[in-house]
């Protein structure tokens, strides 16, 4: 059946008036056989690998913009964790951040805007390599620009780590004290039951199980949806489900026809197409807009948490018909800094850190780019974490937690961070939290739920 | 074995207000370019007018980027909106 004028009118309406778009190709590249016992050796072949590879990327992502007509907005990056390959160096910071400059001049050269993977899998114990790596991670994200990092610290299978967690609270701080604005934190996102395909910054990475190379896509269009919700509004809920779900099952086919079309290009291995409704600062692309469009009065308010929950239930639903390959995060982001929908309520008092944490129970990713003030105590970091990070290990699902203490900022301040990462109001939060239960570290053992065999 | 291939259609769609001549500046570049024209279908859709063409480009003597270009200067001069995609993604999007 020939496609109809208002078939193409539709697709058409989608990228010209609500930011439809690719919103990444992140090409997952192995490294492990890069690993020497010389620092040289081995951050020349990564640094070759990855110019390489990442001026094909961006060479066919062109390619297939001119022959779709849809924007893919960024492309990307992602390793092999890379403490796992510093293991067989010295376990020195320089070495660790020999590494991180090697990265970021290689996605300089390759002209490739992030590069991810700069991590760890901690969830269970550190190795002296990891324990390295990560009081490196100040000084290597500190003087890198286009590197990203995640820390996995815990999963369902195996509890989480709180030695790792306590640490990390000193680390953040000392990180966000080295770079402008504590800019420095957002490059760095930390995980309970990290995926190991996610195509999204901060915390995408190539994880261990992958092949040698693996192109994710991760779609989004949260405009789309919200365009759709609003031509409904008298529909009941079960009818707006429907009607979200064949908007996304739409623009989820257009992720893995371009994903499989850039792959046979690569000739790599596809790997999963990940839905997640990602907002960005441009006005209308706003997840928080798609659910006061539901009818609720400011996201954060009462009403919010079932929004939500229903919007993702049906936004996966679509997502799942449209593709086999569903992977990564493939939930809600709701960034603070980059949403302005979010802004406006965290400014108007209708969100608090407590709420956007329940909001993460039912169906988005994590605490994203939040700012707090800057004279937080690494305690209470590390309990925000350690809460958050504990939901995901119960629920079985991936949460995260990207926070950014702001030197010299305190409550009611506004952070600009510019750029894609946005502006945030410095949220509020308690001065002391738990500090002898983060004091006592050790391991929170695996939840009961885990034990399935 | 390479097959050649038979067909490798576009579609061409364009918003905006109608006006004496559209269809006649775009054939004119289709022509010129060796492009066969398929079909045309035009509608009237949330105020705004929209014709879709759909071309076979796989003998044209230009690529698709230089083709996009000649139609953005028709859509500049004439105050239109258009785009020139590979049928693909509307059978991917529209399609089960």
């Amino acid at each position: 059946m020939a496609i109809t004028v208002e078939e193409v009118f539709e697709t058409v309406k989608m990228t010209l008036d609500h930011h439809f778009d690719i919103r990444t190709v992140t090409l997952g590249i192995n490294l492990k056989d890069c690993m020497d016992r010389n620092l040289t050796n081995f951050c020349n072949r990564v640094h070759k690998r990855i110019v390489e590879n990442g001026k094909k990327l961006n060479k066919f992502a062109d390619e297939i913009e001119q022959k779709y007509a849809i924007p893919i907005t960024n492309r990307r990056i992602s390793i092999t964790p890379a403490s796992l390959l510093l293991e067989p160096l010295p376990h020195t910071k320089a070495t660790v951040v020999k590494l991180a400059k090697t990265l970021d001049s290689a996605a300089k050269k390759a002209n490739i805007d992030f590069i991810g993977g700069f991590g760890a899998l901690v969830q269970k114990g550190m190795t002296s390599s990891d324990k390295n790596f990560i009081n490196a991670i100040p000084q290597a994200l500190g003087k890198t620009q286009r590197v990203c990092g995640f820390l996995n610290f815990g999963t369902t299978t195996t509890g989480m780590n709180m030695d790792a967690i306590e640490m990390f609270g000193h680390i953040l701080k000392q990180l966000a004290n080295k770079t402008k604005n504590g800019i420095g934190c957002a490059k760095i996102a930390v995980f309970c039951n990290v995926p190991e395909d996610n195509p999204f910054m901060a915390g995408a990475n190539h994880g261990v199980g992958e092949p040698d190379f693996s192109l994710n896509i991760g779609i989004s269009g949260p405009g789309v949806v919200r365009d759709v919700v609003l031509q409904n509004p008298d529909c009941d809920l079960t009818q707006l489900s429907e009607v979200i779900k064949r908007t996304v099952f739409k623009i989820t086919r257009a992720g893995e026809l371009i994903g499989r079309e850039m792959a046979q290009l690569m000739k790599v291995d596809f790997g999963i197409v990940d839905i997640s409704l990602a907002s960005t600062t441009t006005a209308g692309d706003s997840v928080a807009e798609i659910i006061e469009a539901m009818g609720v009065s400011q996201i954060g308010l009462p009403g919010s948490t079932a929004a939500l929950a229903m919007l993702m239930d049906a936004v996966k639903k679509g997502g799942a018909m449209a593709s086999g390959n569903i992977g990564g995060l493939s939930g809600t982001f709701i960034p603070v800094s980059e949403d302005s929908g979010m802004i406006r309520a965290v400014k108007s008092g209708a969100l608090n850190l407590e709420k956007l944490e329940a909001l993460t129970a039912v169906c988005s990713v994590g605490l994203d780019m939040f700012a707090v003030p800057g004279d937080t105590p690494s305690e209470v970091l590390s309990a925000i974490i350690a809460d958050e990070l504990a939901i995901g290990m119960i629920n079985n699902k991936t949460t995260s937690v990207r926070v950014i203490p702001v030197p010299g900022k305190k409550y009611g301040d506004i952070v600009h961070f510019g750029g894609l990462l946005g502006s945030a109001p410095i949220m509020k939060v308690a001065q002391k939290a738990a500090p002898d239960f983060i004091a006592r570290k050790g391991r929170i053992p695996s939840p009961i739920t885990s034990m399935r065999n | 074995m390479a097959k050649k291939k038979k067909s490798q259609i576009c579609i061409l769609t364009v918003t905006g207000i109608d006006t004496v001549g559209i269809i006649a500046k775009l054939a004119v570049v289709m022509a010129k370019h060796n492009i066969n024209i398929v079909d045309v279908n035009q509608n009237i859709m949330e105020d705004y007018f929209v014709m879709t063409m759909a071309a076979d480009i796989v003998n044209a003597d230009i690529s698709m980027e230089k083709i996009r270009a000649k139609l953005d200067r028709i859509a500049k001069d004439m105050s239109l909106n258009i785009t020139f995609q590979n049928e693909n993604i509307f059978k991917a999007m529209h399609r089960i």
